[in-house]
């Protein structure tokens, strides 16, 4: 295993958990809430220590490698971001390069010019982040972990407040990092980009492992419905599939019949 | 931008340092020296006041700057980690067994009340390196300190040791001499070349602690550069002037919109920043006409720093801290 979960568990959130990313792929984890997904991330991240179980980088314990060096692998963007001072979207992005102490200045700013085009930033880079919307702020954070440039990229609902041009943007992003043999991993709540856009899923609710392949495997119509407790069934041919969900039919039918 | 504006400040240092020493209960004039004693008083008194001055206001502000990049909070002071309050009782114990009278002992307990303090809290803030836990570790080290100073206090043998450790406490650079440069200087210069140390990890923890940790910072690590650095200043700070306030709270409030916010960026500037203010604050206690002596320069810190306090409190209200 290149990297991922060996068997975690953390008390009253994962329970015996395994996923192996590769490189070159994107995985997505999806689940309904309270699933168990960010703790996993947060797990393989290095930034969780599991009860039992470990996380696994380049095929040995994740506790193995040095913080130092997992900082210039594992780029990692936690669900709710925090920015504690008023910098400017610059020098924001600018922190995600902190791991790399003693690089040439000349690399070092290619990355940040990098991750500012890469997120469609150009016009925001002096602004103060108070001043950003959310999906603004959403594109400077992710700018952050891209411009560490690291071998994997962890994201924590990376999709979750960015418009439609910036989230395809994204998305080719993610991709274009994953051709280039690198690994990217998302927790995803969109289980349409899931389907999409994913090479492979792993499905968890109540911190075990639900299904797990290929999308149009792990996220079959059966395993939808019984995970999320919600009728469902997927739209369109395969690549552009839209999740419907309710069962209109059906319930007319009881409707009828109760009266 | 950011090296413009620390030129300026230290530039203004090179002209009120030389003021400084002019300004006192007996006017100096450079151009006409018929004073007699003028070089004793420059050398022996007005020189190693300034130079003291200009060490604890460097070691202040950049001790501030580094806390409130380190708990991410504009409020934050190097007070909150309960180091003062544990030197402060060390320096009261040393009045209380007499032995303050004696060369070196005051400043000697005093640190050692540092040291104590700096252990306590890292021995209560254990392993996790959690910043919250570290603040609450911080303010229960420093309510002990203060419970104990009261106690040493109540319990004083003699009024006079009494009125000693009141006056003493209220923070004053007056009367110091080179024996107490000689002391606070090495220590708080060890402490802010900590301080500057720890400026990158201060920086991820703009991001917050997961972010940071994500980023390469040990938080263990992270924490005992800070009770160190901020120790070393804080302790050294004590033990020679007593408990001088705000100068921590308000110096990197007001360098922080001449620099790009970064915590890192900030320790150089609130450090010359830091300078300047007791600089003047001390200049102000000597030429403020006084009938019991001159006001203390603790005092006079926080008569201006509540009224700032309240300003940012204000701001923070509206909801645009800067």
């Amino acid at each position: 295993m290149s990297f991922g979960a060996d068997n975690v568990t953390v008390a009253g959130r994962l329970d015996g958990v395994s996923l192996n990313c590769r490189r070159g792929m994107i995985t997505a984890i999806c689940g309904p809430n309270g699933a168990g997904k960010s703790t996993l991330l947060s797990v393989i991240a290095g930034l969780v220590k599991p009860d039992a179980g470990h996380a696994v980088m380049g095929g040995r314990p994740l506790t193995a490698v040095s913080l130092a060096q997992r900082a210039q692998w594992i780029g990692y963007l936690p669900q709710t971001p925090e920015v504690a001072w008023d910098v400017s979207v610059e020098v924001l992005i600018s922190l995600g390069r902190l791991p790399w102490r003693g690089a040439p200045a000349a690399e070092t700013q290619a990355a940040i010019e990098d991750a500012i085009a890469a997120m469609d930033l150009q016009d925001l880079r002096h602004r103060p982040v108070s001043t950003l919307s959310g999906g603004e702020r959403a594109r400077a954070l992710m700018a952050r972990v891209l411009a560490t440039q690291p071998g994997w990229l962890l994201a924590d609902e990376p999709f979750a407040s960015l418009d439609l041009a910036h989230g395809l943007a994204l998305m080719q992003r993610l991709r274009q990092q994953a051709r280039a043999g690198k690994g990217v991993v998302i927790v995803l709540h969109d289980l349409a980009t899931a389907m999409n856009h994913a090479d492979q899923v792993l499905v968890l609710a109540k911190g075990k492992v639900e299904a797990e392949g290929p999308p149009e495997m792990a996220l079959s119509r059966e395993v939808v419905s019984r995970v999320w407790n919600c009728p469902a069934h997927w739209l369109g041919d395969p690549g552009e599939r839209a999740l419907s969900i309710g069962a209109p039919a059906p319930l007319a039918v009881d409707f009828r019949q109760q009266f | 931008m950011n090296l413009r504006f620390v030129l300026l400040l230290a530039l203004a240092l090179l002209v009120a340092v030389p003021l400084s020493l002019l300004a006192g209960r007996v006017w100096i004039n450079p151009f006409s020296p018929e004073l007699q004693n003028a070089s004793v008083i420059l050398v022996q008194l007005r020189l190693p006041r300034a130079v003291l001055a200009l060490v604890l206001g460097a070691g202040l502000g950049a001790a501030g700057a580094a806390m409130q990049g380190y708990l991410r909070n504009p409020l934050a002071d190097p007070g909150l980690f309960g180091i003062a309050p544990g030197a402060a009782l060390g320096a009261v114990l040393s009045f209380w067994t007499g032995y303050a009278s004696a060369p070196w002992m005051l400043p000697l307990f005093a640190l050692i009340g540092a040291g104590g303090a700096m252990t306590l809290l890292a021995l209560i803030a254990g392993r996790g390196g959690g910043v919250a836990l570290f603040t609450l570790a911080g303010l229960m080290v420093s309510s002990l300190a203060g419970a104990l100073m009261s106690l040493a206090i109540s319990l004083t043998p003699s009024p006079f040791a009494m009125s000693e450790i009141v006056t003493w406490m209220m923070g004053s650079l007056a009367d110091r001499s080179w024996r107490e440069v000689w002391i606070a200087t090495p220590l708080t210069l060890t402490g802010l070349g900590v301080l500057f140390y720890a400026g990158r990890d201060l920086d991820a923890m703009t991001l917050g602690e997961m972010a940071a940790r994500s980023l390469g910072v040990e938080p263990l690590r992270l924490q005992a550069l800070m009770i160190l650095g901020v120790g070393l200043i804080v302790g050294a700070g004590v033990a020679v002037a007593g408990i001088i306030g705000f100068v921590g709270l308000m110096v990197p409030h007001l360098v922080r919109p001449m620099t790009d916010r970064k915590p890192s960026s900030l320790i150089v500037p609130s450090a010359v920043a830091g300078a300047l203010l007791l600089l003047f604050a001390d200049c102000l206690c000597r030429v403020l006409p006084l009938a019991g002596g001159e006001l203390r320069l603790g005092i006079a810190l926080s008569l201006l720093g509540a009224p700032f306090f309240l300003r940012l409190l204000l701001k923070m209200r509206r909801g645009m801290v800067a």
